[in-house]
């Protein structure tokens, strides 16, 4: 069951000058982490942006269909604010608000009206699903920005959580990340996958092979090769792949 | 040889702590005079009663005046600069059009006041017959703070990394609520420094006020928006160069002491919250 | 997953949240199209009150006679004797304000530089009138003792107006010499270099610019500057070409607070007043122009 899914989905920058996606077709599944590869400047970011419609803010032109469970949300009725509440999102850089834990992971909650006496509670909850609850407990109240990089990291994923999204995007989440603190969060991803819907871009093979379950390949712009993701390590089909993934990609 | 660029050395060195020091005592000379000086003219009297003749009376009225105008400037300035700034930095496509439009805030930021004090006089006072009024003061004062103003706030609202921006977007926030939650909520202590430092100019302007606001001599406060306000500045300038006697010049002295006091207090207020700001922003 | 249906709940009223964004977007939009308008209403209404008098072509521009009871309106000395007093105060301006940029930036040591830096900061909008009210009550009273003359003077008018120049030209040429690349000034300093070669051979250079910028920058200032300049620079009933700093002289802004008092309604006068407040607006936005584009190019490169 596919919750997901692009149809001849075209991305162009700056006037179109920039042609950043080129036909892209896929069908991402519900409750699997699927891992976007492919070299820099490939279009993975890219891609992952037109899943909640945050290319718009660039400037990016999207041409075809992205329809999630069942619907497109480039028809000109569907509401970007339900749809990122639907769709949340983790950086590349952890970015934090300039608040308080409490605040940054009630920030979504308040926005979208939920009352005041639920807010402990879900603030718990999600810093408890992000693994961060025990660290963070007894420091509510002081500001985010003096948390490690990985705690910050897992104060996103918790902010991300506690506006109840379906489907999550991650874009490089560890790479400004040390190894423990990576390891905590690859964890945490195959935790989450029972609850949600995960969308991971990363650098590193040895990573996507940990934790995902679909892999897809990119170059170019153009979707070269996706499936499972054993398959598409152990048994690539396409020349291409098999030149990234080994390394020989000159 | 060596020995000829060490001395070269040290002479470059003096001299730069000389330039430094030229600097200091250049404000310290001022303003101690200032003080100096005018600390003989204060008094409850001084301060609370209002002025008579040339060289005689209080300074009270003036004092109010400046503050109203500083007030009705800021009324007028404030919303139309900081939603200016708002809609240029957040709303406004960046093309031709907006960049046309900040090349000339940008320019107009650095106006002579006079050229402004000037405009006030012939359409504010004399075109729409608003007078030589508190309104015709305040309002110029507006036009002279207002690119300034936007430039400010332009300027706080940028330095909000747009990280932050799109995190909140991404969690369903609309655009005024992410404008509003996290962008302006970083970025007031440096609009508000900005405001402040405006409001700093606002006080210590002559040229403006003596063409459009009042004569600076005035011994009643305004009852209405339409009355002339004196102003400490304005007063300062007419004792400086009409009074002949002793107490007069006293009586400028006292002004400018209290007029430099309300400038400081507004401008290190500014300059505190921005160094606050800067350090918030650069992550502490 | 309870507080998730709850949310959606909020969809209705979400429907006039969106309206209510339209509405704020358009209110941002009326207020900074108004504040744009009356920016640029001022200009405009400036040049068509100023046009009477630009009429005079040549008269006007190159008329060597100021003098309103007759009629006569040549801005030339005026414009002449403002970029003597503007240049000269650049000129003492520069020779304290860079060394004590060069200072602040790369010598001072720390606590030293918390007590100089305010006190710049402090001095950039320090009311004219005040430093004008000293000029006349210390600087020109000691000018005449010293040197004879009237005091109220050119030289007079070059202190007062240094003094309101220099924080303009420190703190901008400090920010340009901040932002030279440590990697210049430490590939230098390995080479042996001391630390005054560095900056003189590697970090001015660099900073070029941008302290170039911050004269222009100060010169703006400097030719706008009134209350302070009014008051030390004794203003003679008709302007002349002055022939030592000793002499009183009278300036585009000087005139223009003067000559506003009694200038009469609808005259040439009025005119030519408005078209002087143009000049020294065409001249002050050029040099801030200037100065904007080199500072950019500056951070650009
Ligand atoms: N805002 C933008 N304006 C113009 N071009 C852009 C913009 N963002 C990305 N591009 C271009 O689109 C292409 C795809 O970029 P994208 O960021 O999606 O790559 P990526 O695969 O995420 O790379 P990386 O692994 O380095 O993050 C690149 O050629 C890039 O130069
Ligand atoms: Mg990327």
């Amino acid at each position: 069951m596919s919750t997901i899914e692009t149809r001849e989905l075209n991305v162009y920058y700056g006037d179109e000058k920039v042609h950043a996606l080129k036909n892209v077709e896929i069908k991402i599944e519900k409750n699997k982490v699927t891992a976007l590869i492919g070299p820099s400047g490939c279009g993975k970011t890219t891609f992952l942006r037109s899943l909640n419609r945050l290319n718009e803010l660039l400037g990016a032109t999207t041409k075809g269909k992205v329809i999630i469970d069942g619907k497109d949300i480039y028809d000109g009725k569907e509401d970007v604010i339900q749809l990122r509440k639907r769709v949340g999102m983790v950086f590349q850089h952890p970015n934090p608000f300039p608040m308080s834990i409490y605040d940054n992971v009630a920030y979504g909650p308040r926005i979208h009206g939920v009352k005041k006496k639920e807010l402990n509670g879900l603030v718990e909850e999600s810093l408890r699903k992000a693994a961060l609850w025990d660290e963070v407990k007894d420091r509510m109240q002081e500001i985010a920005l003096k948390f490690s990089g990985g705690q910050q990291q897992r104060l996103c994923i918790a902010r991300a959580l506690a506006v109840n999204p379906e489907i999550i995007l991650f874009d490089e989440p560890c790479s400004a990340l040390d190894p423990v603190s990576t390891a905590k969060i690859e964890a945490l991803l195959r935790e989450l996958k029972h609850e949600y819907t995960i969308v991971i871009v990363t650098h590193n093979m040895q990573q996507a092979a940990r934790v995902s379950d679909f892999t897809a390949f990119f170059l170019m712009g153009e979707l070269i090769e996706f499936g499972e993701t054993k398959e598409l390590f152990e048994r690539p089909r396409d020349k291409r792949t098999e030149d990234y993934i080994t390394g020989r990609f000159g | 040889m060596t020995g000829n660029k060490k001395i070269t050395e040290k002479l470059v060195m003096i001299g730069m702590y000389v330039a430094a020091f030229i600097t200091v005592a250049a404000l310290f000379t001022v303003v101690g005079y200032v003080y100096v000086k005018g600390i003989g003219a204060i008094s409850l009297d001084f301060l609370l009663d209002y002025p008579y003749r040339l060289e005689f009376g209080g300074i009270f009225p003036q004092i109010v005046g400046t503050i109203y105008l500083a007030a009705v400037c800021l009324l007028f300035a404030v919303p139309l600069g900081v939603a200016s700034a708002i809609y240029l930095s957040e709303y406004a496509p960046d093309n031709m059009i907006t960049g046309t439009v900040r090349f000339f805030v940008e320019c107009l930021a650095g106006i002579p006041s006079i050229v402004i004090g000037l405009f006030g006089l012939i359409f504010l006072v004399h075109y729409l017959g608003l007078g030589i009024s508190l309104l015709s003061g305040g309002l110029t004062l507006g036009f002279m703070i207002l690119p300034w103003t936007i430039r400010a706030s332009e300027e706080a609202i940028k330095a909000v990394p747009g990280s932050y921006r799109e995190a909140s977007l991404a969690l369903g926030a609309s655009k005024w609520q992410t404008i509003r939650n996290v962008v302006l909520k970083n970025a007031y202590p440096g609009i508000i420094s900005g405001i402040l430092l405006g409001c700093g100019k606002a006080i210590g302007d002559t040229a403006i006020v003596l063409f459009t606001a009042g004569s600076g001599l005035e011994w009643f406060l305004p009852m209405a928006i339409t009355d002339p306000v004196g102003s400490l500045t304005v007063y300062t300038y007419i004792l400086a160069t009409q009074a002949h006697t002793e107490a007069g010049i006293l009586r400028a002295f006292g002004a400018s002491l209290v007029l430099l006091t309300m400038f400081f207090m507004v401008t290190v207020t500014a300059l505190y919250l921005r160094n606050r700001y800067v350090r918030r922003m650069s992550g502490w | 997953m309870g507080v998730l249906e709850r949310v959606r709940i909020f969809k209705f009223w979400k429907m006039g949240e969106s309206i209510k964004e339209r509405l704020i977007e358009k209110l941002l939009f009326l207020l900074s199209l108004s504040s744009i308008l009356i920016v640029f209403f001022i200009i405009v209404f400036m040049l068509k009150e100023g046009l009477p008098a630009f009429a005079l072509g040549g008269e006007f521009f190159f008329g060597m006679t100021w003098h309103p009871a007759t009629n006569q309106f040549g801005i030339l000395i005026l414009v002449l004797c403002t970029f003597i007093v503007g240049i000269g105060a650049l000129v003492l301006a520069t020779i304290i304000g860079i060394p004590t940029a060069v200072f602040l930036a790369e010598f001072s040591p720390e606590w030293l530089r918390n007590i100089i830096k305010p006190c710049v900061e402090m001095l950039v909008g320090i009311p004219s009138v005040v430093i004008g009210f000293f000029g006349l009550m210390v600087l020109v009273i000691f000018i005449r003792d010293t040197f004879g003359g009237w005091g109220e003077s050119i030289l007079a008018g070059w202190i007062i107006l240094a003094i309101m120049t220099l924080p303009h030209v420190i703190s901008i040429s400090e920010d340009a010499i901040r932002a030279v690349p440590k990697a210049y000034k430490e590939a230098s300093l390995a080479l042996g270099a001391t630390h005054l070669q560095t900056v003189t051979r590697v970090i001015l250079p660099n900073a070029r610019s941008g302290i170039l910028a911050s004269l222009i920058l100060g010169m703006g200032n400097a030719v706008g500057e009134t209350m302070a300049v009014l008051m030390v620079i004794g203003n003679p009933e008709i302007p002349f070409i002055p022939e030592s700093v000793l002499e009183p002289v009278r300036v585009l802004t000087s005139t223009i607070v003067i000559e506003a008092a009694y200038m009469i309604w609808g005259s040439t006068h009025q005119h030519a007043l408005i078209a002087l407040g143009v000049v020294l607006f065409v001249i002050v936005a050029l040099l801030n122009a200037i100065t904007t584009v080199m500072i950019r190019k500056g951070m650009v490169k």
